[in-house]
């Protein structure tokens, strides 16, 4: 530790950091657009330049080191000018239609416009021309809004080790693309939607299903149906200016039947059905030499992803279906049944923090007789654009509780919104199985947590299984290395696409910084700490799914309906 | 001649091909070293006489074949020079040889018949082979195509020409001293011996056995040799970084992307010496004890990467190249990596980067790449003209090489004469030499009767020097005294007949192609000065009340978007990249005045704002001019007046060349 | 599965084990080999390397040398240095365009000609040049431009 100088003033600064680090912690602000914590600099946008003594230019102070001595200029006229005339520049080849724009009130380029006063185009000419990618199910690409941060090119990269896209070409020609600059559906990308989360302007958004849900929603001859995932209901307070963590699961299902929902069920519900199906599976696996480790596949940029790039390890894959198409599959068939509604007429959304269930929602495998089981996949930022457009007050709304049958879950299926938590959902049943006795502490403290890896070895009666969760594709891909080498103590492993899981996956709101995806797996972790039905294969619901309809985990009805098979994947890689 | 390699002068001599003897060079050159015999030493002597031509048994022809000989006709020369020689059966030596640096007179045909000294021809183009041969071989020398002759070798048998000049005092010769370029068109470029025989080779395996590292890197410190590749970084200040930096592996890049255009002075070093930058760069990698080299090169030089490649592959036949050198325990590898068409690969981070296999964009610095550069470990990059430098450096010590220049620049510099002068070509000056001599002296001043306006040093990064600063010495300070820098070596010269908005348009175009695009103030600012450039010297045909407004508003921004770019972009490139614009409104601030205000293009460049026409009364209808068009903008029948058509015509004047009437005006 | 022919594989033969480093390299090999990089050679090239396609997309579109069409029979290159730029190499460009009517980095419709602007040659001395298939033709003029085009054409390379 030793004192620089900024702005006249003393500030602490640490040996070996970059000024940058040592500016925020003081709370001085400077505007980056390149910057991205964790992660090298590589000082591109030249928005955090500042002056310090005895440099000619005005350096990045993402990339400069702190040093005993040194006096820094933040906010000199110099240093202003210099930040404003880069903003400007950037305009001078933007498409300029905010108002049109998805990105509207939470641009980062627009924020700087404005903190900097930009008032008048001062530099015009010519504007790039690019086509709009929209041949994705998951993520639209609008090159022209873009401004080649880069931060999605490592996202893709460096934390997803995917690399769907890059820069290509070079000055002002370069653009950000994928290979041959052909359609992202043809490319490696997995769907992930990270690169839209830390995209500063509307170059990258979901593709939106905005529209169809709210066409359909004013169409009378369609039963539309809703299920939200286990981590939207502690995300979406974010988007309404409430404290990151706050659970709004009440308010939510009022806001849904209020848009005119026909149902609202909890993905939490068939993700203790999941637990059941996958944990007999893993079971199963282990009695009867099935191919082990046993990989979860909950997560559809993960599949994807193991199709791509690991066609070996695809038997390893569960087989289960997703929470999502669980409940969707259930939905058009035990549920209409018992209702006596047409499956045809029934339209199901699903409220997701993901841009990948948009694709795994469109997979063919993933429906019955060309009915899809899913019909219209919701991020939690397109959700609250709907309710703020129907004039919602979310803060204000009387919570309510979710229909039944598959508005019960037990907090284990809300855990699965965590890394982590679906291994720790499919322990506690795990136990159950094979010992028929529950875990006297449910709590598994060795997989909860934000790093990328956690591994542990679990005692459940006389097995003892080694078990893995790990997040982040980048992370993923080490430990399917490991394996290729050989690596054989494992018998379960748990991925997530997403670096935290699905509270910090490609459809949450954007802004979301460590803190506040902390704090959404904290509320998570109060909910399983709270309350009373911590286990799966306590639900009601699901024991009378399967009393009634299902039969028993991994029966016929269970194949049909629940369980799917993937293939290796062909794709430009 | 049989492989030098292989000889020994007699039985007592330890050396052997396969294993060459550690004091090789110096036995070759000076020796025997292992033994006192003087029959030994004179057939050591001789040897090296007869690798030099002093006194040759039969006639030798050498022909420039560099790049700018062959773009002059070199090659078609030379099959001529062959057919020549064959259809006489005349035994001769026919000798491929760099470039001697006047590119203004090439073909450049040399013959040296037995007995009588090197003379050379100028413009020996295919159709005069035969009888400059017959001449010069018959000793009636055809004196109207003669350039000069070589001065004999003191103590030599050669008889020199009567009234032939001597190489060494013709004005393009004369003031020039050099050291870079002292073999450069004189010796066979593919043969290691003839390199040898003019004292190569000796420094490096001399330092092998005699210095430290920390020796060799204070003594090229205190030699005062900088940066020749534009930053003038002192080299030997480099070389301690990366000394100093504990690593299990160091590199030596050698910087030979010379993207500047209008510079060539490291494509006619490769071409014509390439045994010298291999030399330098044996020094550089073991004084910072690095044990893996690469030369980054231009992949539209693949006449130098030949040479290159060749003369590695002799290096390393000589043990002077590979492991445990000359038994020294040194190792060095040399590769050749190819650029791949990036200007911006000039900058030392985007070169690793490339190198590397990645696109090449700069890094940002700190940290520096002699602490962390080629794959995470200590490089140093050196240009092929620093690094040419060195075996000079090494043999004569840091002090003969500080005695020339000034005081913060020393020994030599190369540059690459081009435009509007008359002797276009190489050229090397000491440092502190001014600028006019430079281009009146050696370079012959402007051609046709035409006024001198500027000239342009330093490439895209420079800056202009107007007729006021002609007299300023070149060095790396007072080059910026005056908005320009030393650059790589490029001096472009240009007449009245060259606008300077044009030039400064010329410029941003380049470096805005050439721009990486990573950082917004290169990628963006340099496509908006480009933009604002090209507003002012368009016509204004079809123009719309706002697009007056824009040029106007360009024009009062242009110095602001000029500042920033300057002051943030992330690498040498873009911070330069403002200057020619800087430079010329600094120095031609009236030009850019009569653009922008009276709509008109001073040196009648600009071809957008001139306006052709045929005078209907001159004009007899002889359609000379509409045949000559290569646009087709000129219509009309025979023996009528014809007329141009505005919206075809490129403004090329061909017509007006071409016009027997002075019909065709231009406005 | 991608396919390449032997020439492709050769080439990568030479390059066993190879890292990130070799990509350029290979790159340029093979642009030698096929006068161009089609898709299916970049695809077997990262197979080879270990490296997505965007990457390699990405850095060969970064440099000037590579191309993704096959170029034409003659290859035309315009050196737009400065001191081809001094003495008229703009008016020059525009005759080669207009003669063939392509822009750069375009190859004319009956495959006969390709055309290629470079930053320099390095034969300052006798701008300005353009190179028709490696021969250089020094201070050429708009108007010498037909002439030596075509001499080209139709001649095979």
């Amino acid at each position: 530790m030793f004192e620089i100088e900024v702005n006249n003033r003393k500030i602490e600064a640490r040996k070996g950091e970059m000024l940058l680090g040592a500016l925020r912690r003081n709370g001085i602000h400077v505007p980056t657009l390149c910057h991205m914590e964790n992660l090298f600099p590589t000082g591109a946008c030249r928005l955090c330049v500042v002056e310090v003594n005895g440099q000619r230019n005005l350096v990045p102070s993402c990339a400069f080191p702190v040093y005993e001595g040194m006096t820094v200029q933040t906010h000199s006229p110099r240093v202003v000018r210099a930040r404003k005339t880069i903003v400007e520049l950037l305009l001078a080849d933007h498409p300029d239609d905010c108002l049109y724009c998805v990105r509207n009130g939470n641009c980062e380029l627009q924020k700087l416009a404005e903190q900097l006063g930009v008032r008048e185009r001062r530099y015009t000419g010519a504007k790039s021309a690019y086509k709009l990618d929209i041949s994705s199910p998951s993520i639209t690409r609008d090159p022209a809004k873009c401004i080649l941060c880069g931060r999605c090119v490592r996202v893709c990269e460096e934390v997803q080790t995917v690399s769907a896209i890059d820069f290509i070409g070079r000055g002002s020609k370069a653009t950000v693309s994928t290979a041959f600059e052909e359609g992202l559906n043809v490319s490696s990308c997995v769907n992930c939607g990270q690169c839209v989360v830390v995209c500063p302007t509307g170059a990258l958004r979901e593709q939106s299903h905005v529209k169809e849900v709210l066409g359909v929603l004013n169409n009378p001859s369609k039963f539309v149906v809703v299920q939200h995932a286990p981590s939207i209901s502690v995300s979406l307070a974010e988007e309404f200016g409430l404290k990151a963590g706050t659970d709004v699961v009440g308010k939510m299902t009022t806001a849904l039947r209020r848009l005119g929902f026909q149902r609202v069920f909890d993905t939490s519900f068939s993700a203790d059905l999941t637990i059941l199906e996958e944990g007999s599976e893993l079971v199963q696996r282990l009695t009867t030499g099935g191919k082990l480790p046993m990989l979860t596949s909950c997560s559809p940029g993960w599949i994807k992803f193991v199709e791509t790039f690991y066609p070996d390890l695809v038997e390893n894959l569960s087989t289960c279906k997703s929470p999502q198409q669980m409940m969707g599959a259930i939905i058009k068939s035990y549920y209409a049944q018992r209702q006596g509604i047409d499956p045809k007429s029934i339209y199901s959304v699903s409220i997701m923090p993901c841009t990948a269930k948009k694709f795994e929602a469109q997979r063919p495998e993933m429906g019955s007789d060309g009915t899809p089981d899913i019909d219209a996949v919701l991020t939690t930022r397109e959700l609250a654009r709907i309710i703020r457009m129907r004039g919602l007050d979310l803060a204000a709304l009387e919570p309510q509780g979710a229909d039944t049958p598959f508005g019960e879950r037990s907090t284990a299926g809300k855990l699965f919104g965590a890394t982590g938590g679906v291994l720790e959902a499919a322990i506690r049943t795990a136990h159950w199985l094979v010992t028929g006795a529950e875990m006297e502490n449910l709590k598994v403290q060795a997989v909860r947590g934000l790093e990328g890896r956690k591994e542990a070895r679990v005692k459940i009666g006389e097995l003892e299984l080694g078990v893995a969760a790990v997040n982040g594709l980048g992370n993923a891909r080490k430990l399917l290395e490991e394996l290729r080498a050989g690596r054989s103590d494992l018998h379960f492993i748990e991925v997530m696409t997403c670096p935290g899981g699905c509270i910090a996956g490609g459809g949450q709101p954007f802004n979301g910084d460590a803190e506040a995806v902390r704090a959404r797996m904290q509320a998570l972790y109060k909910i399983d700490r709270d309350e009373e039905q911590r286990v799966s294969h306590r639900n009601e619901s699901v024991q009378r799914l399967y009393k009634e309809f299902l039969g028993k985990p991994l029966g016929e009805k269970s194949h049909h309906l629940l369980h799917t098979h993937y293939a290796p994947r062909e794709v430009v890689m | 001649m049989a492989k030098l390699l292989e000889e020994k002068c007699c039985e007592r001599c330890r050396h052997e091909p396969a294993r060459p003897c550690p004091d090789l060079v110096a036995c070759l050159s000076g020796g025997p070293i292992c033994h006192k015999d003087d029959a030994c030493r004179a057939k050591r002597r001789q040897r090296m006489a007869q690798y030099r031509r002093e006194a040759p048994p039969k006639p030798v022809v050498f022909l420039g074949t560099g790049t700018c000989g062959l773009g002059a006709g070199a090659g078609k020369t030379l099959a001529a020079v062959k057919k020549y020689l064959a259809d006489k059966a005349l035994d001769a030596d026919v000798v491929e040889v760099g470039c001697v640096g006047l590119c203004a007179v090439e073909p450049l045909l040399e013959v040296q018949p037995v007995g009588r000294a090197r003379v050379i021809f100028q413009r020996a183009t295919v159709d005069k082979a035969p009888s400059l041969l017959d001449g010069a071989l018959s000793g009636n020398l055809p004196r109207e195509h003669v350039l000069a002759q070589y001065r004999p070798p003191a103590g030599s048998s050669q008889q020199a020409w009567d009234g032939v000049p001597m190489l060494d005092e013709h004005p393009f010769f004369a003031p020039q001293t050099r050291w870079v370029l002292a073999n450069c068109g004189v010796i066979d470029p593919r043969s290691i011996e003839e390199y040898i025989a003019r004292g190569g080779y000796r420094a490096f395996t001399k330092i092998l056995r005699g210095s430290t590292r920390q020796e060799l890197c204070e003594m090229v410190e205190a030699s005062g040799l900088r940066g020749r590749g534009g930053g003038g970084f002192p080299t030997g200040k480099k070389w301690k970084f990366a000394l100093n930096t504990p690593a299990d592996q160091k590199y030596l890049v050698c910087n030979a992307d010379e993207g500047d255009p209008g510079a060539f002075m490291d494509r006619a070093v490769i071409e014509g010496d390439p045994h010298r930058l291999l030399e330098g760069m044996a020094i550089a990698a073991y004084a910072i004890g690095a044990t893996k080299a690469y030369v980054y090169i231009r992949a539209e030089y693949p006449l130098a990467i030949a040479r290159l490649k060749e003369a590695i592959a002799q290096a390393k036949e000589y043990g002077l190249l590979g492991r445990d050198i000359l038994s020294s325990g040194f190792n060095l590898e040399i590769l050749i990596k190819m650029g791949a068409g990036a200007f911006v690969c000039g900058e030392e981070t985007a070169l690793i980067n490339s190198i590397e296999g990645r696109r090449g964009m700069p890094r940002p610095r700190p940290p520096f790449p002699a602490i962390s550069g080629l794959f995470g470990k200590p490089t140093v990059i050196n240009n092929v003209e620093t690094l040419a430098n060195l075996p000079a450096i090494a043999a004569h010590g840091a002090e003969w090489f500080a005695a020339v220049g000034t005081a913060g620049s020393k020994g030599t510099k190369v540059f690459a004469l081009s435009g509007k002068v008359a002797n276009t070509g190489l050229v090397e000056v000491r440092m502190g030499t001014p600028i006019r001599e430079i281009l009146f002296d050696i370079g012959g001043g402007i051609p046709n009767g035409k006024r001198f306006k500027a000239v342009q040093i330093g490439g895209p990064s420079g800056g202009c020097i107007p007729t006021e600063h002609l007299d300023i010495q070149i060095d790396y300070e007072s080059l910026k005294t005056v908005g320009a820098m030393m650059g790589s070596g490029g001096l472009v010269v240009m007449d009245e007949d060259t606008c300077m908005v044009d030039v400064a348009k010329f410029f941003m175009d380049f470096i805005q192609r050439e721009s990486c695009g990573k950082c917004i103030p290169c990628r963006e600012g340099t496509r908006r000065m480009l933009e604002i450039l090209q507003r002012i010297t368009r016509s204004r045909r079809g123009e719309k009340g706002i697009d007056a407004l824009e040029r106007f508003k360009g024009v009062m921004y242009l110095t602001r978007l000029a500042e920033v770019i300057q002051d943030t972009s992330l690498c040498g490139l873009g911070q330069t990249a403002p200057n020619p614009v800087l430079s010329t409104l600094r120095w031609f601030r009236d030009e850019y005045e009569a653009h922008i205000y009276e709509r008109r293009c001073p040196a009648g460049a600009c071809t957008d704002l001139l306006t052709y026409s045929i005078d209907a009364d001159k004009c007899k209808g002889c359609t000379l001019c509409a045949r000559k068009c290569p646009a087709g903008a000129i219509m009309g029948a025979l023996k009528s007046p014809h007329y141009v058509v505005p919206d075809k015509c490129i403004g090329c004047g061909a017509c007006v060349d071409v016009c027997k009437f002075k019909a065709v005006t231009v406005e | 599965m991608v396919t390449a022919e032997k020439d492709i594989e050769e080439i990568l033969g030479k390059y066993p084990n190879a890292s990130r480093d070799a990509l350029i390299p290979v790159l340029q090999a093979v642009q030698e080999a096929r006068g161009y990089l089609s898709r299916e050679v970049v695809l077997r090239i990262g197979r080879h390397l270990k490296l997505p396609a965007s990457k390699i997309y990405g850095v060969a579109t970064f440099y000037n040398q590579f191309r993704f069409q096959a170029p034409g029979r003659n290859h035309v290159q315009v050196c737009r240095g400065t001191a081809c730029h001094v003495k008229g190499s703009a008016a020059v460009l525009e005759s080669v365009k207009r003669v063939l009517k392509v822009n750069p980095g375009e190859t004319t419709k009956d495959g006969e000609f390709s055309l290629e602007v470079v930053a320099c040659i390095g034969a300052c001395g006798l701008a300005p040049v353009i190179c028709v298939n490696g021969e250089f033709h020094a201070s050429v003029t708009p108007q010498k431009i037909q002439d030596i085009l075509d001499s080209y054409r139709g001649k095979a390379r």
